[in-house]
């Protein structure tokens, strides 16, 4: 069902020319995504996931619309060759998936390999309730800390970009009107 | 903003709740869905919402430009300098049960420092760019809505 | 049989995929773009968390009573994977910004048409 949703509004997205419309639309699929993440039991990635696409991601890109257009160009040239491309990507992606371990297999390679070995650790060493939380500091701390670093970075380059977040944008604007002057 | 009683009466009254929720989040990452992460986006959300409403200049005073660039650097370094306290008490980079000799106790400082530095720098990233994006004058008018 | 209803998941999730992949190529806006780009990220998101599923099982937070958990593994690595999803999408977002500021529109055929002028007055410059 949720599922059938999302389709609607990817179909929605596709469609539209006015941004504004395409922007709502993309909050609502992060939050319809959100909710089928929860039937997946995967509560915290869907705490993330609604939190972070329905939240922050709908925030820039609607300050992003009111520094650039609001319209789409309806473009004339032909859009097949992108549709053939795409066919033959998911055509091939399926035929991948073919020989995949059916859904909500309990004894798919995924879970014999690592899993059980990290949830007993878990369960008898650290006696932390929050299995992901224990995984993601502990038995994947590096992982953590190049994702942070990775964060860092992209304030730091948003920061460069945009101008300095105190009061320079006057320094920026003229700089900016003379380079496209010259 | 100055007429929109009804938003900033509400904003008022929420931004208090949203700013213990974030901090009840990342406190509460070891033993429910919570964690570093969620939590430094909730609180983010908190500063964004009293910006939008409040207006630019208001938010700055609040959270002043010096405040943000440090505390972008102090939560990376607290996540990195907990490794390197770990590595000087005689274990690897990142082993968490040296920190108190204690397996259980260990582990659960450990994760409370990590995942503080990790709230602070994702939560601080989050305003700084907002602010960013705020801050450039829109060079077009209402006319191409 | 089975074997639809076992995969029925995969193909529709790659269905979405396909369709955010679709806006990335076909379509001309900037900003359009990366809002497929986040739609075919989030869609990868859905592929890779149904696979970690376990049928009856429930939310990886440990309980007294034995249950069957959903593999976490993949629950950390998307975690890890929508924290930089969302940095992705902030710089290009404030690359889009500086595109506009420079070029003055954002649609992807006009600065096309902007950069091959701009080569040919820097090409006919003694």
């Amino acid at each position: 069902m949720l599922l059938t949703f999302l389709g609607m509004t990817a179909f929605a997205i596709i469609h539209t020319h006015h941004l504004f419309a395409v922007v709502m639309m993309s909050g609502v699929f992060s939050l319809l995504s959100a909710g089928l993440l929860v039937m997946l039991d995967a509560v915290d990635v869907a705490f993330t996931e609604a939190a972070v696409g329905a939240g922050i991601s709908t925030v820039l890109m609607l300050g992003t619309l009111t520094l650039t257009a609001r319209r789409e160009k309806v473009s004339k040239r032909a859009n097949w060759v992108p549709l053939i491309v795409v066919c033959v990507t998911g055509a091939a992606l399926i035929y991948g998936t073919l020989d995949m371990p059916l859904f909500g297999d309990p004894n798919a390679p995924s879970m014999t390999h690592v899993m059980p070995e990290y949830i007993e650790g878990t369960e008898h060493i650290f006696q932390i309730p929050n299995v992901v939380t224990a995984v993601l500091g502990s038995y994947r701390g590096y992982d953590t800390l190049g994702e942070t670093a990775v964060v860092f970075t992209a304030g730091i380059g948003v920061i460069l970009l945009l101008g300095a977040v105190g009061g320079r944008k006057r320094d920026a604007r003229d700089e900016n009107e003379s380079g496209e002057g010259s | 903003m100055k007429h929109h009683l009804i938003l900033r009466v509400v904003t008022k009254m929420l931004i208090p709740s949203i700013l213990l929720f974030a901090l009840y989040v990342q406190f509460h990452g070891d033993f429910g869905p919570g964690g570093g992460f969620q939590a430094g986006v909730i609180f983010a959300a908190a500063f964004i919402l009293y910006a939008i409403v409040f207006g630019l200049e208001t938010a700055r005073r609040v959270m002043p430009t010096w405040l943000l660039q440090s505390l972008i650097a102090t939560g990376l370094i607290l996540y990195a300098g907990v490794g390197f306290v770990g590595m000087f008490l005689g274990g690897n980079y990142l082993n968490y049960t040296v920190l108190t000799g204690h397996a259980h106790s260990g582990q659960h400082i450990g994760l409370l420092l990590i995942e503080l530095g990790v709230g602070i720098t994702v939560s601080t990233v989050m305003i700084a760019i907002y602010f960013s994006f705020a801050s450039r004058t829109p060079r077009m008018g209402d006319e191409d809505w | 049989m089975e074997f639809i209803l076992g995969h029925y998941n995969y193909w529709v999730v790659i269905f979405l995929m396909m369709a955010g992949l679709y806006v990335v190529v076909a379509r001309g806006n900037l900003v359009k773009k990366i809002v497929g780009l986040n739609i075919f990220q989030v869609s990868v998101f859905l592929l890779y968390i149904s696979m970690g599923k376990v049928a009856g099982g429930t939310a990886p937070i440990l309980v007294d009573e034995p249950v069957v958990y959903s593999n976490p593994l993949p629950h950390v690595l998307i975690l890890t994977a929508i924290v930089v999803g969302v940095a992705t999408t902030a710089l290009g977002l404030a690359l889009v910004v500086r595109i506009r500021e420079s070029y003055g529109t954002i649609e992807e055929d006009e600065i096309q048409v902007a950069n091959a002028a701009d080569d040919l007055l820097e090409e006919n410059r003694p």
